[in-house]
């Protein structure tokens, strides 16, 4: 039955998803929730809690508060919090029961930022989709907000890199290297969507010629960059070889301003790779180009929103049931660790730790493969 | 070092802080936005479920509120014990609730490669706001599954500020598995605790002089001897948040509750104890060998600690302004205490330091400013708790939570053992603090 689980986990949700992109920019984040969402966040979401005093905190409605929708309260909450810490911008995120009761964060968000003058934006997550839903809407709000001025190209060739989060590229040293696998290749990077760059330096993004969507939650943000600036984006997560193709990719888009999602060819794919849909998808392509493994890869993107970076071998599954029988065939599956326990024992099965799946269990053993894939090879 | 994310550190603690001269109580501060610190040994819904001897937890929830709950049963690796259904928006526009937990329980139970003996079904906030009919929902998993036995469980924080609290809800469900059975008057039970009572502990002894035997949930190696837990003729309960459980047992299996909150006090633990033996039929003992220990015990840690300052928070023990009382009539230099709120059993304390230590600064440990404020001390500072450990960024910490099983004359000198060694011995604060749930078994 869909929507059941008998044991495999549960991807990170829409709303942490926000926090995660936001969490680097000196903003304010508010979780609309009764409780539970700010430990789940900073317990499991979060590897950068401990280290960083971002502020992202919880607005705890409670039952009276929710029945009689009572949004003052919140606004209220909002601006005491704003006048004694100052952030840079304020964005508020839905959960169920707000979204059960309709509250109008768009609404709440104007009235905030006319009482404190500071940036406010509102978001309608619902605690119901997975963290690329989250972390794209919030990026794109950035993009569409703070990107404010057509700015002259860099001379040389550069990118933005959008959808850097620790749920997807953890906080083993893979943010910082995309940046010099580009570099290496002759692509220098105006600014890193939100990893290890601040908000001022995510302003200067219109300077760049193409965008590097890494990971889902770069989409809404490259949309938003290419409508207002005209800047065309790749889809694709430096792996291994395929930075090459990303490469050329990139080189070919900045002349044809054309939008891409390379893709090589993967046919009697027997190794099988699950995971979000961007980093699946390059993984799946990357393992394909590696000379040591010699063997075809697809893959399962099972968070949402993957379709527009998938390849004809690749599927988009969601739910246990839905992708135990996918599992089928496959010689090897490539996969965060909580997924064993539905793969098939014929399969061999490798470990691939995601924060976005397991959160910090697997955290000290997730490879950085942005370089090279030699982990990998030697398991297959 | 914490990377600052706006400018300089905040300095300015008012709001987070007050002299507990000026606090009011039980809530000394604004009910605002909640900060939530990195300090996780505190144990949830998930970690007290699972207390229970062969029963499988399954949670009905969205996706954003069963995240926390399936790490949690992740880290205890106990995956195998854990199922979820999860709840999309088609479901509250269409209203579909009844048959998502009906079919839902029923293909995770047809799944299962074992077959658990109860299962505790988790629902939220979204039954709670749609109206999901729970009753009907039960009963058509007892008429499915009548070999199994269902208890209902909470996560619907959304209600901890009126009537019980999703905590309070836990411990209670705990023992609503309980059948009756023909009550043995020599059987007492200790309820509502995550942690087991230490068995040293006077308890255990007064009872066991008297004939009695005492069992924890923690005893029960399987269900058939958690069950038997229905025979006992007394519940004991120390724990504020256990006391609804105990209750309840009162009214549905005719268990007397002795609520004997704990104390470092030793004229109210003599007061307790001395119930607690008229109650069973026992005869309480002469304390006065017992207060001496503890007298020793206190000169022992103050020749250690010295005048070291110590901060205490609320999560390692259910009465922090009693500890900090004890601590400064003996001349221990208590210089914090980390609490958001005080329960009834905290109050006579909390007038008494008032009157005496009125500069005793209280902290919160959710206002948004304590994100900011600095964590550190100038001093080598001895903490209680692991929030206290966190905000003052100390390695001298005692790492307990729910006192840790400590009670009576014997926990004040358990505690007191603690405090000495913990003064004594440094700690990984980041790396122990962030561990869930402390003493469950999480990784």
């Amino acid at each position: 039955m869909r929507q059941t689980a008998r044991i495999i986990s549960t991807y990170t949700a829409d709303v942490s998803g926000v926090n995660s992109a936001l969490f680097e920019l000196g903003g304010m984040t508010v979780m609309h929730d009764a409780s539970g969402c700010n430990s789940t966040y900073n317990t499991h979401d979060e590897p950068r809690w401990y280290d960083f005093d971002s502020m992202v905190f919880l607005s705890g409605i409670s039952e009276m508060e929710a029945i009689m929708g009572d949004d003052d309260k919140l606004i209220d909450d909002i601006v005491s919090a704003a006048e004694q810490l100052h952030p840079k911008f304020i964005a508020i995120a839905g959960t169920p029961i707000p979204m059960m009761i309709g509250t109008d964060f768009k609404a709440i968000a104007s009235v905030v930022e006319r009482r404190t003058g500071i940036p406010a934006f509102g978001f309608h997550t619902n605690g119901m989709h997975t963290y690329v839903q989250g972390a794209s809407v919030a990026l794109e709000a950035i993009a569409d907000r703070f990107v404010t001025e057509q700015r002259p190209k860099t001379e040389q060739l550069s990118v933005n890199l959008l959808g850097v989060t620790p749920l997807d590229f953890s906080v083993n040293g893979s943010a910082e290297h995309l940046k010099t696998a580009l570099e290496s290749r002759g692509i220098s990077v105006v600014s890193n969507w939100a990893m290890g760059d601040t908000l001022e330096t995510l302003q200067n993004a219109a300077s760049a010629h193409v965008n590097l969507v890494v990971s889902r939650a770069g989409i809404g943000a490259a949309k938003v960059l290419q409508k207002r600036f005209g800047i065309p984006y790749v889809i694709g997560r430096p792996y291994g070889k395929f930075t090459d193709v990303l490469v050329q990719s990139i080189r070919i888009a900045a002349d044809s301003r054309e939008n891409a999602c390379p893709q090589i060819e993967r046919e009697n794919a027997d190794i099988l790779v699950i995971g979000e849909g961007v980093s699946a998808m390059s993984l799946a392509n990357a393992i394909s180009l590696e000379p040591g493994i010699r063997r075809h890869a697809r893959c399962i993107a099972a968070t949402e929103f993957a379709e527009c970076c998938l390849g004809s071998e690749d599927r988009i599954a969601r739910d246990e049931d839905d992708i135990i029988p996918l599992l089928e065939g496959a010689k090897v599956i490539i996969a965060d660790p909580l997924y064993q326990p539905i793969c098939p024992k014929t399969a061999r099965f490798i470990g691939l730790g995601h924060e976005g799946f397991s959160g910090r269990i697997y955290r000290s053993e997730i490879p950085d493969m942005t370089e090279s894939l030699d982990w990998l090879t030697a398991k297959i | 070092m914490l990377k600052r994310m706006t400018g300089e550190p905040l300095t300015d603690t008012t709001g987070a802080m007050v002299p507990i001269r000026d606090a009011k109580f039980p809530a000394p501060f604004k009910s605002e936005l909640e900060y939530s610190c990195s300090a996780r040994g505190t144990w949830n819904i998930v970690h007290t479920g699972f207390l229970v001897p062969q029963a499988h937890e399954i949670f009905a929830c969205a996706a954003g509120c069963l995240r926390g709950v399936v790490l949690t049963a992740a880290e205890m690796n106990a995956q195998e014990r854990f199922s979820t259904i999860e709840i999309r928006e088609n479901n509250v526009l269409e209203g579909d609730m009844e048959d998502l937990i009906i079919d839902g329980v029923t293909d995770i139970l047809h799944k299962l490669p074992y077959k658990p003996r109860a299962v505790l079904l988790y629902t939220s906030c979204i039954h709670h706001f749609i109206g999901c009919d729970l009753k009907l929902c039960y009963d058509r998993l007892r008429e499915r599954f009548p070999d199994i036995d269902f208890t209902d469980c909470y996560m619907n924080p959304i209600m901890r500020k009126s009537g019980l609290t999703p905590d309070q809800l836990m411990r209670r469900g705990l023992y609503a598995l309980l059948k009756p059975r023909t009550i043995d008057p020599k059987k007492i039970n200790i309820i509502g605790n995550n942690l087991p009572t230490d068995k040293g502990s006077e308890l255990f002894t007064i009872a066991e002089n008297a004939g009695f035997t005492v069992t924890e949930i923690h005893d029960c190696k399987d269900y058939d001897a958690y069950q038997s837990m229905a025979e006992a003729a007394f519940n004991i309960c120390y724990n504020p948040v256990g006391k609804a459980g105990g209750e309840a047992l009162e009214k549905r299996l005719g268990q007397k509750l002795l609520y004997l909150p704990l104390s470092y006090d030793y004229e109210e633990i003599q007061q307790t104890l001395g119930a607690y033996a008229d109650a069973i039929g026992a005869t309480a003992p002469d304390w006065s060998q017992e207060i001496a220990l503890c007298e020793q015990a206190l000169a022992s840690a103050k020749a250690v600690i010295g005048d070291a300052p110590i901060v205490i928070d609320y999560t390692a023990t259910m009465r922090p302004l009693s500890l900090a009382k004890l601590l400064l009539t003996h001349g221990f230099r208590v210089t914090a205490v980390y609490a958001d709120s005080f329960t009834g059993e905290d109050k006579a304390d909390f007038m008494w330091l008032q009157e005496h230590f009125g500069e005793l600064p209280v902290y919160a440990t959710v206002q948004v400013k304590m994100r900011m404020l600095p964590r550190g001390t100038q001093e080598k500072t001895l903490a209680i708790g692991q929030k206290a450990a966190y905000f003052t960024s100390s390695p001298y910490f005692v790492n307990t939570v729910e006192c840790g099983g400590f009670y009576g004359f014997t926990g004040i000198r358990q505690m007191l053992a603690l405090m000495e060694d913990a003064f004594l011995h440094e700690k990984d604060t980041r790396k122990l603090i962030q561990i869930k749930g402390l003493g469950c078994g999480c990784v």
